[in-house]
C-alpha cells in the first residue's frame, strides 16, 4: 500500500480557509434571502428587519460606523458586496478563490474551476442589482456554494487535505448556526406579545430556514416550539446544520488527520474538540435554556475559538523546534 | 473562412510559400478550416477565450495592482513544423545543450576553454549572472542546464536560428500543454488525420528526470518538491500546473527549513525530507545565505545543503553564466572545442560591442540592427533599429558607450509568420518558437514547444508581457513513424 504524501501546513491551512469561507459566502446568501422573503410577510421598520444580520455576522460597531441605521440597501451592500468588509459575499468568495489559487496542484480542477467561475460571476456583478432580482442572486450564490461542496466531496480524495476541507466547512458552520440562534432568539423571547400569533410561527420558521431546517424540524418535531428549535439546532444528531452534527464530522476530520482513535487524543485540538463534542452528546436542552441560552451560546463559541487556535498549533503554526531530532524523513 | 484574400507580403510564412500556395503539410488544416461553416471559427476562438478565463490560465502583470491577472491570449491557427524540419531542430537542440552543459561544468572547474583562449576570460567574469559560489560544486550526473527553453526563429532567408538559451528558469510549458487541451476541446475536428505528435508526455518525462538528479542516499522514491516564489509571480500557474500534473509538492521559501544541510518541508506532521527541488525562483532569490541578503522568498542554508550534496537542484545555480548574450556569441566555439563538431543550428550574427571594431560599426548602423542589453529578458533593454526614433538611438548610443560589455548588436531578423485570425479574417503575424529540452538520464526535447506569436500588426516583439500570444505548434509525424 503507498502511504499518502505528507501535506503542507501552509497548504493545510489554505484549503482549511477556503472551505470556511465558501460555507460562510453561503450562510451570508442565505441569511439575506431568508430576510427578504421574510419582509414580504411580516412588514417591519427597515432597521428592525435587517439589522440583525449585521449582528449575526459580528461586524455591528463597523457596520454603524461606515453606514449608520441599518436599511435593506445598506445591509445588502455592506454583507454582499463591499470589498472593505472582509465577511462580505464578495469578499468570501475573493479570499476562498485566493486561497484554492494557492493550492491548486492539491485541490481537484473542477473544484478550481468552480470557484474561479464564482469568483468571475461577482466581479462581473460589483454593483447592486434591481431588488426584483435580489432573490435569484442569492439563490446562485446559495447554489454555487453547494455545487462547490458537492464537487470537493465528488472529485477530491478524501485524504488528509480534504479532512482539512470538511474540518474548515464544519467549524465555520457549527458557528454561523449557533450565532443565527442566538441573535434571533435576543431578540424573538422578549417580544412576549406575539407569542402564539401567527407571527410567531412566521419568525421562528425564519429562523428554521436560515439553517435550511424548516422541513426537518417539522418531520421531527411537528408543532414549532421554542425549546424544540433549540434542541434541534444545537443538539440534534441527524441534521446537518446542527452543532452538534458539525462538531462530530469535525472531530471525525480530526481524528482522521492525526490518526489517534475517536475517544482519545494526542494532541491538545484532538482534547478540546473531544471535550465540546461530549458536552454536546450529554447537556440535557432544558439545562441550556434554564442557564440561560444567550449565555450557552456564548461559552459555545469561546469553546469553538479554542478549537480553532488549537487545529492552527498542531498542524500550521507550529514551528520545527529542536533541529531534525524530532523530524520524520522517509 | 477562406485564405483566399491572405498576403504573404514578402514574408517568410509557416503555411504558404513564397508563391502563396499552401504548404504540403498544411493543406488539410486548410481544407478543414475553409469547409468550416461561416463564423464558426470566430465561436470556437470565443469560446477558447472563455475556457482560458475559467480555467484562470493567467499571468501576473507586474507594476499593475496586486493580483491582476490577464490571460495569455491564444490563437486558434497552428503552427505547423514538418518531420524532417523537427528532426533536424531536435539533433541540433540537443548538441548544443550538450556543449552548453560541458562549457559550464568547466567554467566552474578546470576552465580550460578560458586557458585555451576560446573565450576570454574577463567575459567570463563580468557576466551578470557568473555566480563564483559555484567554483567546485559537482551537480549529481555533472547536469547544469536539466530544463532549456531555447527560443529559435526563422528568418526571411529560411533557416532557423537560435535567438537566446533562456538556460535559467524558461517559463511557458504549460501553456504548450493548455494550448493544446484547449485546441482539442474547442476545435477538434482540424486533428483528423493530421498524425500530430502527442506533448502530453512532457510531465513524466520532467518527473523522471527530476527523480533521476536525487542525490545519492536518497529513498526509491525521491521526494521532488517544486519551489515557487508564490502566488503573485507572473508564473504562478504555470508552477502550480506542472506541480500538478507531476504530483509533487509545491512549496513557497517559507515552507521549507534546512537544518544540518538537510532539506525539511513543514507538514502537518512534523519535518520531512527533501530530495530534488525543481526551482522556479532566481539564482539570487533562492537564499538569502548565498546570495541576496535581502530575499524572503529563499530558504536560508540552501545553497549549502547543495554544495554539501544533500539536496539537487533543478536547473543548477550558476547557469546563467551561458545566458548571457555575449557568451552566447561563442556558442558555435563551444560546441567545437568541446564536442568536435560544427554547430547545427546557426547563431544569430552577433556584433559584442566591447570589441572596438563591432562598436563603431554598432554606433554607425543603429537604425538597421536590433541592440540588446547583454543580460535582460522578456524584451526588456532592447533596441529595435528600424523601428525607433532619433531618440531612442541617441539614449542608446550613450549607453552602448558607457558600458560596451553589457551590449551586443543583431541584424534585426524578418521573423516568419503563421496567419492568425484577426477579427473576421486572417493576417500574418510574426512567430518564435520555444522548444523545452530535459537533460536526465539522456537529452529529450518536447516535440514543438510554445509557438509564440506577435498579436501586433507589424510588431517583432512576441513576449507575454508586450502584447504577445501563443498558438499550438505541431510537429508532425514522420511517414510511418508514430502519430
Amino acid at each position: 500500500m503507498t502511504e499518502n504524501p505528507p501535506l503542507l501546513s501552509r497548504v493545510a491551512d489554505s484549503v482549511f480557509w477556503m472551505a470556511r469561507y465558501i460555507e460562510r459566502a453561503e450562510n451570508v446568501a442565505r441569511f439575506i434571502g431568508v430576510n427578504l422573503n421574510l419582509q414580504l410577510d411580516l412588514p417591519m421598520e427597515p432597521a428592525q428587519q435587517w439589522q440583525p444580520l449585521i449582528d449575526t455576522s459580528g461586524d455591528t460597531e463597523e457596520f454603524k460606523k461606515r453606514f449608520g441605521e441599518a436599511s435593506q440597501a445598506s445591509v445588502i451592500e455592506f454583507l454582499t458586496y463591499d470589498a472593505a468588509n472582509p465577511n462580505s459575499i464578495a469578499s468570501c468568495i475573493r479570499l476562498a478563490r485566493e486561497n484554492a489559487r494557492s493550492v491548486r496542484e492539491t485541490i481537484s480542477s473542477e473544484m478550481w474551476t468552480q470557484v474561479n467561475s464564482m469568483y468571475l460571476e461577482m466581479q462581473m456583478q460589483r454593483r447592486m442589482p434591481d431588488p426584483g432580482q435580489l432573490p435569484e442572486v442569492f439563490r446562485a450564490i446559495r447554489m454555487g456554494c453547494h455545487l462547490f461542496q458537492g464537487i470537493t466531496d465528488a472529485t477530491m480524495s478524501h485524504n488528509e487535505p480534504w479532512h482539512f476541507v470538511r474540518m474548515g466547512r464544519k467549524l465555520e458552520r457549527a458557528d454561523k448556526t449557533s450565532r443565527i440562534l442566538d441573535v434571533k432568539y435576543f431578540i424573538l423571547l422578549p417580544s412576549a406579545r406575539v407569542v402564539g400569533t401567527p407571527y410567531d410561527d412566521i419568525h421562528w420558521s425564519a429562523v428554521l430556514k436560515s439553517v435550511s431546517g424548516f422541513g426537518m424540524y417539522r418531520k421531527k418535531h411537528g408543532r414549532i416550539s421554542p425549546r424544540d428549535i433549540v434542541d434541534f439546532l444545537i443538539m440534534d444528531r441527524d441534521f446537518p446544520r446542527s452543532i452538534r452534527f458539525c462538531i462530530h464530522s469535525a472531530d471525525e476530520s480530526l481524528h482522521a488527520i492525526t490518526g489517534s482513535p475517536r475517544g482519545s487524543y494526542f494532541y491538545p485540538s484532538e482534547q478540546v474538540m473531544g471535550l465540546l463534542r461530549a458536552e454536546l452528546d450529554f447537556t440535557p436542552v432544558d439545562n441550556i435554556l434554564n442557564g440561560g441560552l444567550h449565555e450557552y451560546l456564548d461559552s459555545l463559541q469561546e469553546k469553538m475559538n479554542t478549537v480553532d487556535k488549537g487545529i492552527s498549533n498542531d498542524f500550521v503554526t507550529r514551528l520545527p523546534v529542536g533541529a531534525a531530532a524530532g523530524a520524520h524523513a522517509d | 473562412m477562406r485564405f483566399d484574400s491572405y498576403q504573404t507580403q514578402g514574408f517568410q510564412d509557416e503555411m504558404f510559400d513564397a508563391d502563396g500556395v499552401v504548404r504540403p503539410e498544411a493543406r488539410l488544416l486548410l481544407d478543414t478550416i475553409e469547409s468550416l461553416e461561416d463564423g464558426q471559427l470566430i465561436r470556437c476562438q470565443q469560446a477558447a477565450e472563455r475556457l482560458l478565463l475559467q480555467m484562470g490560465i493567467t499571468f501576473n502583470v507586474y507594476g499593475d495592482s496586486a493580483g491582476a491577472e490577464r490571460i495569455f491570449p491564444f490563437d486558434l491557427i497552428p503552427r505547423i513544423v514538418r518531420a524532417e524540419e523537427w528532426a533536424w531542430m531536435e539533433r541540433g537542440l540537443k548538441q548544443r545543450i550538450h556543449a552548453l552543459n560541458l562549457f559550464i561544468d568547466d567554467i566552474y572547474h578546470d576552465q580550460k576553454i578560458l586557458k585555451d583562449k576560446i573565450i576570454p576570460e574577463e567575459v567570463i567574469y563580468s557576466a551578470t549572472f557568473y555566480r563564483p559560489q559555484c567554483a567546485g560544486i559537482n551537480p549529481p550526473r555533472g547536469i547544469w542546464c536539466h530544463i532549456t527553453g531555447t527560443d529559435l526563429v526563422r528568418h526571411g532567408d529560411g533557416n532557423i536560428y537560435v535567438l537566446e538559451d533562456n538556460l535559467r528558469v524558461p517559463s511557458g510549458v504549460s501553456y504548450v500543454l493548455e494550448n493544446r487541451d484547449l485546441m482539442k476541446r474547442t476545435f477538434p475536428q482540424v486533428f483528423e488525420g493530421s498524425r500530430v505528435r502527442p506533448v502530453d508526455d512532457y510531465p513524466s518525462n520532467l518527473l523522471e528526470m527530476l527523480e533521476s538528479i536525487a542525490p545519492p542516499g536518497a529513498a526509491d522514491k525521491p521526494s521532488v518538491v517544486l519551489l515557487t516564489p508564490g502566488m503573485y509571480n507572473s508564473a504562478y500557474f504555470e508552477h502550480s500546473f506542472l506541480a500538478q500534473q507531476m504530483g509533487i509538492q509545491l512549496v513557497e521559501g517559507r515552507d521549507l527549513v534546512v537544518q544540518d544541510d538537510i532539506v525539511w518541508m513543514r507538514t502537518t506532521k512534523g519535518l520531512r525530507k527533501v530530495d530534488v527541488i525543481y526551482r522556479r525562483i532566481d539564482d539570487d532569490f533562492m537564499d538569502p545565505l548565498a546570495f541576496r541578503k535581502d530575499s524572503l522568498l529563499g530558504v536560508p542554508g540552501l545553497v549549502d545543503a547543495y554544495r554539501a550534496g544533500k539536496v539537487a537542484l533543478a536547473n543548477a545555480p550558476g547557469n546563467g553564466v551561458a545566458d548571457d548574450k555575449v557568451v552566447y556569441a561563442y556558442v558555435p566555439d563551444m560546441i567545437r572545442y568541446y564536442l568536435g563538431e560544427d554547430a547545427i543550428l546557426f547563431n544569430v550574427p552577433t556584433f559584442l560591442c566591447w570589441r572596438e571594431k563591432d562598436r563603431q560599426h554598432v554606433l554607425q548602423n543603429l537604425d538597421k540592427l536590433v541592440v540588446k542589453s547583454a543580460n535582460e529578458a522578456g524584451g526588456y533593454g532592447m533596441l529595435v533599429g528600424p523601428h525607433s526614433t532619433a531618440e531612442q538611438r541617441q539614449e542608446f548610443a550613450g549607453r552602448i558607450t558607457a558600458n560596451p560589455r553589457n551590449y551586443i548588436a543583431q541584424p534585426t531578423l524578418a521573423l516568419s509568420r503563421v496567419p492568425t485570425l484577426v477579427d473576421d479574417h486572417f493576417e500574418g503575424r510574426h512567430v518564435d518558437l520555444r522548444p523545452y529540452i530535459l537533460y536526465g538520464k539522456d537529452i529529450k526535447v518536447l516535440p514543438g514547444g510554445l509557438t509564440r506569436v506577435a498579436l501586433r500588426k507589424g510588431s517583432l516583439v512576441v513576449n507575454s508581457s508586450q502584447g504577445g500570444g501563443s498558438k499550438d505548434t505541431w510537429v508532425l509525424a514522420a511517414n510511418g513513424g508514430e502519430a
